[in-house]
């Protein structure tokens, strides 16, 4: 039994990535539960642990303090494979300037930053913000995750701010909107994603059955 | 410029099957909106947009076990609307999966909801839907105003001060469907989208009178719309999402094959 648990603050749509994680488990033949919690006894006894996040950076961190999700992450980095995504990889950042500047859990070096109002691509031709749809990735360094995905697959991004590492060895990808934009961090058992992969389909599915199969190693 | 536009096929509704008809020869049931969505996911759709047009309350609690069931099986972005009236009603069909809801008439009767659901629940899953009718005169400079119940009534608002006011109460995507084009497979029109699309920061989605591929890429080059949206074109079977991408991929539009 592969015991996967997601964090569960209260922010938003969970059951997106608690599905698609049930699905690829199904699709694999291989019995996978997940549990959708905030309780810390039971993520503590899961095998693997995805740290999720959508909406505005100050009510989730708000959450996170209120619930002490910040502890239940931390200890759960020290001993199993951990997956964040979207806002959940900006919640382990150090400062975002979301909400005219909020404190992050800083497990990560680096920053989260607005894109702006007047971005604009190599064209000089003005890119919307959020930066919401299908944009490619390409991959900056191997990793187990990556595997059966290729390199410059499209994963779906819905963000208005972006992560700004301060340890360039962190990044596994990169995308571009209007400038270089992270697309994934890793850092030992810790994978963290900009993009979607419970919303980027074939390639997606296949980045959490990686995840689902990972020991937390590079 | 790697960001694709994006297609997206638009299912009606009512009480949990597929209206306005979907025929494709080789499904099972073409009324089952789960197999429809799974269909299009295959195909490579880039997301869905669920509209429900069930009129009783009481027939709402199907809708929700049909997102639910779509989100079961489609790992794409799934957008619902019809009747989202409430915070309730988001939580509701965010918890079902959803991952945006598009707010129409609510909008109209009350903007404020509009800044209270982005708030409670982030911008990126509120899209305001909006349905707009030109109203200038053949030789004056063009306007557009916002109708509700499917164009019939008029509201007094002007379409482009609309959006605008809709993003900055916090709508983080808008729908934009022209009453004027609906149902008529003449193509969108472009210079509502256009002026619509350089008025606001949000990406638009043109909806409204596609009746062939070369439609869908005149939206996003004239219309500079972000995401094109269709129903009658791929529920008949006359194009497939393959061939709508294939065409846009032609015309030089990135877009995710």
């Amino acid at each position: 039994m592969n015991k996967v648990a997601v964090i569960d603050y209260g922010m938003g749509n969970l059951h997106s990535v608690a599905k698609a994680v049930e699905h690829v488990g199904r699709e694999s033949g291989e019995e996978v539960q997940v549990t959708v919690t905030p309780d810390a006894q039971l993520i503590a006894a899961a095998d693997r642990v995805i740290f999720p996040g959508v909406g505005a950076i100050r009510d989730c961190m708000a959450e996170i303090n209120r619930l002490n999700v910040g502890q239940i992450v931390e200890e759960a980095m020290k001993t199993k494979p951990v997956l964040a995504i979207c806002v959940g990889m900006q919640a382990l950042m150090e400062h975002s300037e979301e909400n005219d500047g909020v404190d992050c859990l800083g497990f990560m070096p680096g920053q989260v930053r607005f894109f702006g109002n007047d971005l604009q691509d190599e064209e000089s031709k003005r890119l919307k913000v959020p930066h919401m749809g299908w944009n490619k990735v390409t991959q900056t360094q191997a990793h187990p995750l990556w595997n059966g995905v290729p390199d410059e697959s499209r994963f779906y991004f819905v963000h208005s701010y972006y992560v700004e590492s301060g340890d360039k060895s962190k990044v596994t990808s990169t995308t571009s909107y209007g400038r270089e934009v992270v697309a994934s961090l890793a850092d030992n058992n810790i994978f963290a994603t900009q993009f979607h992969p419970e919303k980027s389909q074939t390639v997606g599915l296949t980045l959490l059955r990686n995840f689902l199969k990972w020991d937390g190693q590079t | 410029m790697a960001l694709a536009k994006r297609i997206i096929p638009c299912l009606d509704c009512d009480k949990g099957r597929v209206v306005k008809g979907v025929k494709f020869v080789d499904i099972r049931d073409a009324g089952d909106p789960v197999e429809v969505s799974k269909r299009y996911c295959d195909a490579g759709a880039d997301e869905i947009t669920f509209l429900d047009i069930t009129a009783s309350h009481e027939d709402r609690n199907t809708t929700v076990d049909t997102v639910r069931a779509i989100a079961g099986q489609v790992f794409i972005p799934l957008t619902v609307g019809g009747g989202i009236r409430t915070l309730e009603d988001i939580r509701t069909m965010l918890n079902a999966g959803a991952d945006k809801v598009a707010i129409n008439t609510a909008a109209v009767h009350n903007p404020e909801f509009v800044r209270e659901a982005a708030e409670r629940f982030g911008s990126q899953c509120i899209v305001v839907a909006v349905d707009a009718k030109q109203v200038s005169a053949e030789d004056a400079p063009k306007t557009w105003e916002i109708f509700t119940h499917g164009g019939r009534n008029p509201t007094g608002l002007d379409a482009i001060a609309w959006v605008k006011k809709m993003v900055d109460y916090g709508a983080g995507e808008i729908l934009l469907t022209s009453m004027d084009r609906d149902g008529t497979k003449i193509g969108f029109d472009l210079d509502l989208n256009r002026t619509v699309s350089q008025a606001v920061q949000v990406p638009v989605i043109a909806s409204g009178g596609v009746g062939n591929l070369e439609h869908l890429a005149e939206g996003v080059l004239e219309g500079e719309a972000d995401a094109v949206l269709a129903a009658s074109i791929f529920h008949f079977g006359e194009y497939s999402i393959e061939e709508a991408k294939q065409h846009m991929a032609s015309k030089g539009i990135e877009v995710r094959l």
